[in-house]
């Protein structure tokens, strides 16, 4: 089984802030992660790995030359092989270039039984580009998966509702984006980072490579206009109602009828 | 001359520090009020290829090198000095002796599997007359026939009871003085080898410190561990590389301390401000990060000397002299900066300042290092 999981190499929100002035986020002095959801994409793989035999796990991110940190640190997890997309001619690209250009990618790396996304990444929070690949590559996709089984060349996946979940199949090839309740994902060992920058290595894949038109990447094969970022006020303060439940619920009805809620 | 580490380097640092925060952290203060050995930490470390960093792969090791384990015992004793312990001991004490000394059939059957974490390592060589005066061993090894027979009694040893390979030093030839010493490889079944007494002690009281007992304890022939005589050789080149290890201990004990009271300023309020904005503390903390940069230098420069195989003898003394002194110190200014709160075991800050004095005192006290220093200025 070939399993491609797609990450994104991230700043991490814990450490960034907003730059008042312009609204954009500080990335400088910022450590760089793999995107949590991506993270839980690949321990999933990697379960499927020790598990099963003969399961090859490639990992795939487009991103600048430092991203290749986050190549090697799924290398030291135990993926088999990284392919790191960058170019100039990629940068600036929104999620519909984006899932452009690793539509390309995936196309050219050859066959696959699974694509792996996270659900969205921690600096865009659009959830937008795993189904697009999807949609581009023809495939059938669940997203939110929370749990995972493989049953000859089924995939069994629970997708995350927001009051419960859906138990849904599909067959290989297809696209799963994983959420975090997915699993806990393990740490790179030593070892594996020794081997990962010495053993292993990192491919690289240009523009050129890809044989794309250069209008449906980067920048200009972006339909996306950010206008302006900021940060949302903060909601006001909530009310606690006090004292026995009837009386309270009494309260909130009446509160609620106020308002025109109910 | 390079000061930057390579980007594996950085990426071990940064898997120890998750590593740390997540799963050693949350135990240290249990531990520690308990004595309780975390057994399930060294699992975890084994199963992140943490407990042979140094070693090469064919050995079970990570293939890695001295600074990136410098690094892992670092950044473990950040938030845990007994999880520091346990793994440099281990490593420096138990293992690398078997790395440097050890024939291949040594190597295959005890070093492969220690270097995995699949068992744990110690080293005994102080007795209760034999301190700092090491060479006056009296526990003895009498040969007869292919067996070794060991008689005495070793106190302090770091994982006894816990540890399932022992590095042991005696006498096979008391006329000889230190040149009648040999090193045995003793496993823990071996008859006529039992654990005493378990110390109660002041700090890393999560790691066992305990007597080795040996009434004719039988070793086979091919547990002698380098050349019989050169035992005492064997102990002080191990002490030597194993200095680095508690030199990083005592690194990330410091660096610990500072972490929590640079946080710790910026809660806490007195007349209306942080305490981070009254410049008599600010100092304080200048000072403590200032001495640990340095302390972090001399230790990373030891590390990278042994890994060269350049001399680092003196290096590692300085380090572990240093370090230990800096840890001392930066653990006594949080507990003050901390001010009452840091004097309760409901901040960690106590703990460190205890964790913290060990680190002048085993693996050759403070004054040890300054006579190794000293030999090499007045030779
Ligand atoms: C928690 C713990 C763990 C340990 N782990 C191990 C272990 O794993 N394996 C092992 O073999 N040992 C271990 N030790 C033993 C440790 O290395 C010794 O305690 C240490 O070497 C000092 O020996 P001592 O305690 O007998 O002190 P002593 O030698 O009695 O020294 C007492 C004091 O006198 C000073 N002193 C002694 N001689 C001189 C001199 N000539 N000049 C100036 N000052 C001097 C010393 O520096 C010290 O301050 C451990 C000890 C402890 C407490």
């Amino acid at each position: 089984m070939k399993i491609f999981v797609c990450i994104k190499q991230v700043p991490d929100t814990n450490e960034v802030k907003l730059d008042p002035k312009t609204g954009t986020l500080i990335r400088d002095g910022v450590p760089s992660i793999i995107n949590h959801d991506d993270r839980n994409a690949l321990e999933e793989a990697l379960r499927l790995k020790d598990r099963y035999k003969d399961v090859e796990i490639t990992v795939i991110t487009m991103g600048p030359p430092q991203a290749d940190v986050a190549l090697r640190e799924a290398l030291a997890m135990g993926a088999d092989r990284a392919v790191l997309i960058s170019d100039r001619a990629f940068a600036g690209a929104d999620t519909w270039a984006t899932s452009n250009t690793l539509t390309a990618a995936i196309r050219k790396l050859g066959h696959y039984d699974i694509i792996f996304c996270g659900r969205q990444a921690i600096d865009g929070d659009t959830a937008q580009v795993g189904p697009q690949v999807a949609e581009k590559l023809d495939l059938p996709q669940i997203t939110y998966v929370k749990h995972l089984e493989i049953q000859e060349d089924m995939v069994l996946a629970h997708r995350a509702l927001e009051d419960g979940y859906e138990a849904l199949s599909v067959k290989m090839p297809c696209l799963l984006t994983a959420i975090k309740e997915l699993n806990v994902p393990r740490y790179p060992g030593v070892k594996g980072v020794f081997e990962a920058y010495r053993e292993k290595t990192v491919e690289l894949m240009s523009a050129k490579d890809l044989d794309i038109d250069p209008d449906i990447i980067g920048l200009n094969g972006s339909p996306t206009n950010v206008k302006r970022t900021f940060t949302p006020a903060p909601k006001g303060k909530g009310m606690l109602l006090d004292g026995c439940s009837k009386e309270t619920v009494k309260d909130l009805f009446s509160r609620l009828k106020d308002k025109n809620i109910i | 001359m390079n000061f930057a580490l390579t980007k594996e380097q950085e990426m071990v640092r940064k898997l120890m520090r998750d590593f740390s925060e997540n799963e050693v952290k949350p135990l240290a203060a249990e531990i520690d009020e308990t004595e309780r050995f975390p057994r399930e930490t060294v699992e975890k470390m084994a199963r992140y290829d943490m407990m042979g960093i140094p070693f090469s792969k064919k050995y079970g090791g990570a293939g890695g090198d001295m600074l990136s384990y410098a690094i892992a015992v670092e950044e473990l004793s950040r938030v845990c000095a007994t999880t520091g312990v346990i793994l440099s001991a281990h490593t420096s004490l138990g293992c690398n002796p078997i790395y440097q000394f050890g024939n291949d059939v040594q190597k295959e059957k005890y070093l492969i599997p220690l270097a995995k974490g699949e068992r744990l390592g110690a080293f005994g060589l102080t007795e209760p007359n034999a301190g700092t005066d090491s060479a006056s061993q009296q526990t003895v090894a009498r040969k007869e026939g292919d067996y070794y027979i060991l008689d005495g009694t070793k106190v302090f040893i770091t994982n006894g009871g816990e540890a399932d390979v022992y590095i042991v030093l005696a006498m096979t030839d008391k006329a000889k003085g230190n040149k009648g010493i040999s090193a045995f490889i003793v496993e823990k079944d071996f008859a006529g080898f039992s654990i005493g007494k378990k110390e109660n002690k002041m700090g890393i009281r999560g790691s066992s410190t305990t007597e080795l007992i040996f009434e004719n304890c039988i070793v086979p022939k091919e547990n002698l561990l380098g050349e019989e005589g050169k035992g005492f050789s064997v102990a002080m080149q191990t002490l030597d590389g194993g200095r680095i290890g508690i030199a990083a201990q005592a690194l990330g004990i410091a660096q610990g301390a500072l972490d929590e009271s640079v946080r710790y300023m910026k809660e806490r309020k007195q007349f209306n401000k942080p305490l981070a904005a009254f410049q008599g503390l600010q100092w304080m903390a200048a000072e403590m990060a200032t001495k640990i940069e340095a302390a972090r230098h001399l230790v990373y420069n030891a590390a990278y000397r042994k890994e060269r195989g350049l001399s680092f003898a003196t290096e590692a003394a300085m380090a572990k002299l240093f370090a230990a002194e800096t840890a001392m110190e930066v653990t006594t200014s949080a507990v003050q900066i901390h001010g009452g709160y840091g004097y309760t075991r409901d901040y960690p800050i106590e703990r460190m300042m205890r964790d913290a004095k060990i680190t002048e005192i085993y693996e050759g006290t403070s004054q040890v290092q300054k006579m190794v220093i000293a030999a090499k200025l007045f030779k």
